[in-house]
């Protein structure tokens, strides 16, 4: 009889070219991402070498992180100059590396542009059972369809160009397991959060995590994008959803996707991928869908979660000396005092936005909290900025731009934004946001930016009333109808 | 990569203890589209100490790097190995190495040499020099030896497989691609079990 495997393990099994006495193995890669951060020396280093790329049909390029989320066109069609000449020159590099090694290229100015982790399943390039990298630790996201899919450096960059494989030692298996049903207001998000804030940033160090249970199997595609997205924030360098008819009808049809006979073909395949009865995972952890409320985040470290309805904690209330210290220096930087509300906190700037929240879903839970509603009059800046160019123009054909301009928000072009300070998009030193990114590092949205993660309804939330609010005080509208 | 297999002159008499990857080469660098170059960012900091080493011209160029323990720690980032190199630094010499680091500087063609203190603060003193002058250093990677003039006489550890790359200018690119048949015969299985895993030419 066959041993029982996990989905991991059937998935690294079908990419084993070589395995090595020392136990390494010498792993297939079907899918690579590129964009313009990591890709110029690996691209040089090839150059350099006289090497080309080895499938560029299984390689897709896109930049997202350089770009300004301002009109890249002008009136004639003529691109716009990026004000920052060292973003100019990797995005510029981007544009000459990918022709020259016969790399498909979707460009700035392309409809199809935005967040490489939003385009690879949009496109249908992101397909259950494949194995996936790109030089970005987000590359997680891709778990949701049933991608085994990671985030790697620059000299794998190269080495997968070169040889579309890549030398690795086999993770441990974590599932994490979350039965119920999710309360009205909660959302992918918050049960994102809620995992970080249970295992740590490092409890799934070494681990590929699956997704089990029953919020999982409920949950949307988008949904699971926003789960899988983190799975890194919690250690983990992959997390896996199993593959099911929610993710075969989302897929067919998309533009690189399988068709016809082949997607028939693909799809009986992708049904033999899930975690057979009786195999054995390295670690369990389960949480109930019952104790999962719209969260926020309080310090520096996404595992700093607290329910929007809890007060900010006190450092001495950790049992760990260095998460004590840890704690009050998140809290000196975040300007909080342990004991003070959540809900109390006044925010000025909202961020809907990023790899984990930037998709039609997100975008419509946030209009639809603020149809005929305004940004409070604290709110210096709110911005929207869809995850591509095709999510902005669905949104658009929705009518959703509307309902955010006529709330006070900017309505931007498709890129990485202020979820990283890495172009024009920043949050001031000392000033506050509700972002529905995935990292509220020290500095991350700029220098000395303050950052509460949240979900996209709680940013529209707290865009209403200036501060971090319970989004289930604003689910009905004035005739008590759910929105 | 180029071979590695003696190297022979000066030596920074660098020393310092912790020096993370930061130091090396700081984050505004990270912005540039090549792995040259960097050198002019390396230790930026440090330079801009009057009478550092580095910018010192009795050690412009050397092809050696004295540093204390923990050296490389800190940050991932690849640009430390690249800045090291694009000085010119063949092989870095300290008690102990940051594991990513010392992974990074061997992917690209550094050795790093694990020695003890003890052996570290004697090469510190050949390398400022016995009489005044910088004495040079030589190192040997397949006895595994570092030797002086002096009749000083270190043997280090180095991992097999790192060694073996490194005396033939292989590359992990290089390696992997002398096993092309066999990715090609994975490529060929694949596309007779799974013929739709090539993406859908897009118009």
């Amino acid at each position: 009889m066959v041993k029982p495997r996990t989905l991991y393990e059937k998935i690294w099994d079908a990419h084993v070219v070589e395995r090595r006495p020392d136990g390494t193995c010498l792993i297939y890669i079907d899918r690579h991402l590129v964009h313009e951060v990591t890709s110029p020396q690996a691209f040089e280093g090839l150059r350099l070498a006289g090497r080309k790329v080895r499938r560029p049909d299984l390689t897709l390029a896109v930049p997202d992180h350089n770009l300004p989320t301002t009109p890249r066109r002008d009136a004639d069609g003529k691109r716009i100059p990026i004000a920052d000449p060292e973003s100019a020159q990797q995005l510029e590099a981007l544009e000459r590396n990918a022709p020259e090694f016969g790399v498909r290229l979707i460009g700035d100015a392309d409809v199809e542009q935005g967040i490489v982790h939003v385009v690879g399943p949009e496109q249908g390039f992101t397909l259950p059972g494949t194995t996936l990298v790109c030089g970005d630790s987000h590359t997680s996201s891709h778990g949701a369809l049933g991608a085994l899919a990671f985030g790697i450096g620059t000299s794998e960059v190269e080495h997968v160009l070169a040889t579309q494989t890549l030398l690795l030692k086999q993770s441990k298996t974590m599932a994490v397991v979350v039965e119920g049903a999710l309360a009205p207001g909660v959302t992918a998000k918050d049960v994102a959060l809620a995992i970080c804030g249970t295992i740590g940033t490092a409890g799934g160090t070494g681990y590929v995590m699956e997704y089990c249970g029953s919020v999982f199997r409920d949950m949307s595609i988008e949904g699971r994008l926003t789960v899988a997205n983190m799975s890194i924030e919690a250690g983990a360098r992959s997390g896996l959803f199993a593959p099911d008819e929610k993710t075969f009808a989302y897929i067919e049809g998309r533009p690189m996707a399988p068709k016809g006979a082949d997607f028939d073909a693909a799809v009986a395949y992708w049904r033999t991928l899930h975690t057979d009865e009786g195999a054995v995972f390295d670690k369990t952890v389960v949480i109930d869908a019952a104790d999962i409320v719209p969260n926020v985040t309080w310090g520096t470290s996404p595992e700093d979660v607290v329910a929007v309805t809890g007060v900010v904690p006190d450092p001495l209330s950790f049992a760990d000396p260095s998460k004590q210290a840890a704690a009050q220096k998140s809290l000196d930087y975040m300007g909080l005092t342990a004991g003070q509300k959540m809900a109390d906190v006044a925010i000025e700037h909202i961020f809907i936005g990023s790899c984990t929240n930037s998709r039609i879903e997100d975008l419509r839970a946030a209009a639809a909290l603020l149809k005929g509603r305004h940004i409070a009059p604290g709110i210096k800046h709110a911005m929207v900025v869809p995850g591509s160019g095709l999510v902005k123009r669905q949104a658009e054909e929705e009518g959703l731009d509307r309902v955010f301009l006529d709330a006070g928000f900017e309505w931007r072009e498709p890129g990485c934004s202020a979820c990283l300070g890495m172009n024009p998009d920043k949050v001031p030193a000392g000033e506050r946001c509700a972002s529905t990114s995935n990292r509220n590092f020290m500095g991350r949205q700029g220098p000395g930016a303050r950052t509460h993660l949240v979900s996209p309804a709680m940013a529209a939330a707290a865009a209403i009333t200036g501060r971090l609010t319970d989004v289930r005080e604003l689910l009905h509208n004035k005739e008590g109808v759910m929105l | 990569m180029d071979k590695l297999t003696t190297v022979d002159g000066r030596a920074y008499p660098f020393g310092m203890k912790n020096v993370d990857t930061d130091i090396v080469i700081p984050a505004h660098w990270l912005k540039t589209i090549s792995r040259n170059g960097l050198g002019r960012g390396a230790f930026e900091v440090l330079r801009k100490e009057p009478g550092n080493v580095f910018d010192d011209p009795a050690y412009t160029g050397s092809p050696i790097l004295i540093a204390g323990d923990n050296f490389g720690c800190g940050s991932s980032r690849e640009h430390a190995a690249w800045a090291l190199g694009d000085m010119g630094i063949k092989v870095v010499i300290a008690p102990s190495f940051s594991d990513i680091f010392s992974g990074n500087a061997f992917k690209n063609g550094i050795l790093t040499v694990v020695l003890p203190q003890d052996a570290v603060d004697r090469l510190m003193e050949v390398a400022q020099g016995v009489n005044g002058t910088p004495d040079p250093i030589h190192i040997d990677l397949e006895s595994q030896t570092v030797t002086t003039q002096f009749q000083d006489r270190f043997t280090f550890e180095i991992d097999p497989f790192r060694k073996h790359c490194l005396l033939g200018g292989l590359d992990e690119i290089g390696l992997t691609l002398d096993q092309s048949d066999m990715i090609g015969g994975y490529e060929a299985k694949q596309a007779q079990d799974r013929p739709w895993i090539v993406p859908a030419a897009v118009a």
